[in-house]
């Protein structure tokens, strides 16, 4: 980033303290709230300038409460700013599928295993490669199974509760995943005949982008005590599934943001961006949204479920375990594009709000009653992906997140190359054999898609998860690094 | 217009400009500027063709249903197309009503034949731009990725 462009940025901001920068509420004409953007100062500097604008323009909508947040690893979105967070009055305020996605409930989960480094790391590329095989994954994969439309209804209604139900995890799988895998207030009658076509035959497929498998080793323990409520010690072997809703959330936000965009223009919102199309909360074409979403996000936690059992039985057969033996249990599943109806302090009153996180992740604190029994005394579990190559961060929400940021913490390392570029510059073979000189396998349908996933795209995540650290939001509790990546 | 489309640059998704000496010439180039992301469009053989017909509400809308369309079409009939006409698009006078009559050409996924790059996820409004100038139409839209 040049100086012109740091001096434009530092112009517009205000510190508040070395992780928080304040966008003043009069920096364009509309603003309800001020802003804040939680980044140290080598995270602002590669900030794009159109980030702090699209910050501005969410603090614009109706009804948002306190500020409107960008966390650390933020980067230049459509609508919202990737990792932005807003809440909006429940009463007074909207639901805004822009401050969600296109890919409605991404997110991530890890498992552990009783699996050490050493019993993984000679037979790690056979391994990948039964993985590859057995997880669908890239543009055009076909799912493993074909869901029928009753079954589509049941796992847009009840989530993971169908998969359990139908052979595909464990009871204790629900209880470890965000909402348990199961946002309530679903209905399938909201969700197009498009979006049904699109779902059925992709339930357990990767898709591509950033989305991966990733098998690794927790190589370090920042906290001993919540490691080990979450099963975790050093040289233990984790895995990591990274991935959404594919089409049937895509089409679901698609069809929706087209009836929003109309619903604004009845209701006389002023948009300083289409893609913040909004209406407000309690209008039929928002809470039809928010219906259609909570399908969308229950898809996605499926998906994510229906890859973890296949790919705890390449684990099983691969080790020649019988089932459970290997101990893989989900440590946590989190979302991390998603709006949710929630509860938090504002100005010394309880008030209930639609909290939109996109791009950024839920981090409740210890006691907060949407956190597990065996989690309850310690914190929700907040997992951050690295890019491909990096390392990834376990950390436990912590109460500043409620004084701070509405309970929410950053989602992953934040892209700082284009895939344009990254292609341009850097060679998807070479990335590839240095990865694998430094250990790390990847496999992935064609080479050009490792490239502009490469480490050098992001910004590093031990950057991005330090400021959530040093605020306090969501604390360290273990760092896991790479040893296999398959590519979706 | 020497250039039917070009990418800009963009962090996370990609944002393309296509051109068109007429406004149906413009949407096809959009069109196949979204597709060259997914898959190398020259190299296919356009033996099979779709037809679509779409009403929106305004042209930014036309444009946000036209490219959402082919998405579809792409993911649920399983078809990768290399060649796009856009027979018409008609914009009534206030803007408030539009159509678009197209055909898609193209051929079927064949996972050994055809190689796939990034995967476009969806159309945005995010800064989209649809503009009229001497030389013919400018479109400025973003997908995301």
């Amino acid at each position: 980033m040049s100086d012109e462009n740091e001096t434009s940025i530092l112009d517009i901001l205000t510190k508040v303290n070395d992780n928080t920068w304040e966008v003043p509420g009069n920096y364009k004409p509309g603003m309800n709230v001020p802003g804040r953007i939680f980044v140290s100062k080598p995270l602002l500097d590669i900030l794009e300038p159109e980030t702090i604008d699209q910050v501005a323009n969410v603090a614009s909508l109706p009804g948002i409460q306190k500020y409107s947040m960008a966390m650390p690893d933020a980067h230049l979105g459509y609508g919202f700013s990737i990792g932005g967070v807003a809440a909006f009055d429940k009463e007074k305020g909207v639901i805004s599928p822009g401050g969600v996605g296109f890919d409605i409930n991404c997110g991530v989960r890890l498992i552990r295993s009783n699996l050490m480094e050493d019993d993984v790391r000679p037979r790690l590329a056979d391994l990948l490669d039964s993985l590859f095989e057995a997880i669908p994954s890239g543009v055009g994969s076909k799912s493993r199974m074909r869901l029928t439309d009753e079954e589509l209804d049941d796992v847009f209604i009840h989530g993971v509760n169908w998969a359990v139900k139908n052979g595909y995890g464990m009871k204790g799988d629900l209880s470890h995943c965000e909402s348990n895998g199961m946002m309530p207030g679903a209905d399938p009658s909201k969700v197009s005949i498009k979006a049904r076509k699109r779902g059925r035959p992709q339930i357990g497929t990767l898709g591509s982008g950033n989305h991966f498998l990733e098998v690794q080793y927790v190589d370090k323990v920042y906290d001993e005590e919540a490691a080990k409520a979450f099963g975790l010690k050093e040289g233990q072997i984790t895995f990591m599934i990274h991935c959404g809703s594919r089409g049937a959330g895509h089409q679901i936000c698609t069809d929706h943001l087209q009836k929003l965009t109309q619903a604004s223009k009845k209701y006389k919102i002023p948009l300083p961006d289409k893609q913040l199309a909004c209406a407000p909360a309690s209008s039929e074409e928002a809470q039809d949204y928010f219906k259609a979403m909570v399908c969308a996000a229950n898809y996605a936690w499926v998906n994510r479920q229906m890859i973890m059992h296949w790919a705890r039985e390449v684990f099983d057969e691969f080790f020649k375990a019988q089932h459970g033996d290997l101990g893989l249990d989900l440590v946590y599943d989190v979302a991390h594009n998603v709006a949710k109806l929630e509860k938090h302090m504002i100005d010394g009153e309880e008030k209930e709000v639609y909290v939109h996180r996109k791009g950024a992740t839920r981090a409740f604190p210890a006691g907060h009653p949407e956190i597990p029994e065996d989690y309850k005394n310690i914190g929700q579990p907040v997992i951050i992906p690295g890019s491909m190559g990096t390392a990834s961060y376990v950390l436990k929400g912590c109460p500043a997140a409620m004084e701070l940021t509405f309970g929410s913490a950053c989602h992953g390392a934040g892209r700082v190359m284009s895939r344009s570029s990254a292609k341009k510059e850097l060679r998807g073979e070479e990335i590839q054999n240095e990865l694998k000189s430094q250990g790390i396998i990847v496999r992935a349908t064609q080479p050009s898609l490792i490239a502009e996933e490469a480490p050098e795209v992001y910004k590093s995540s031990s950057d991005v998860v330090d400021v959530v650290h040093n605020l306090g939001i969501a604390t360290k509790v273990a760092r896991v690094l790479p040893m296999g990546v398959v590519k979706g | 217009m020497d250039i039917d489309y070009e990418y800009l640059e963009h962090t996370a998704d990609v944002r393309f400009r296509a051109y068109g000496k007429t406004l149906e010439q413009a949407f096809e180039n959009a069109a196949l500027a979204m597709l060259n992301v997914m898959v190398e469009t020259d190299s296919i053989n356009n033996t099979l063709s779709i037809d679509i017909e779409l009403t929106s509400f305004d042209l930014d809308s036309l444009l946000f249903d036209w490219l959402s369309e082919i998405l579809f079409v792409f993911e649920v009939d399983e078809m990768v197309f290399g060649r796009v006409e856009v027979n018409k698009i008609t914009v009534d006078g206030d803007d408030e009503q539009c159509s678009l009559e197209a055909t898609l050409y193209g051929e079927t996924i064949d996972l050994s034949v055809h190689v796939f790059d990034t995967e476009v996820k969806a159309a945005t409004y995010n800064d989209m731009r649809i503009e009229k100038s001497d030389d013919g139409w400018t479109i400025q839209a973003t997908v995301d990725t």
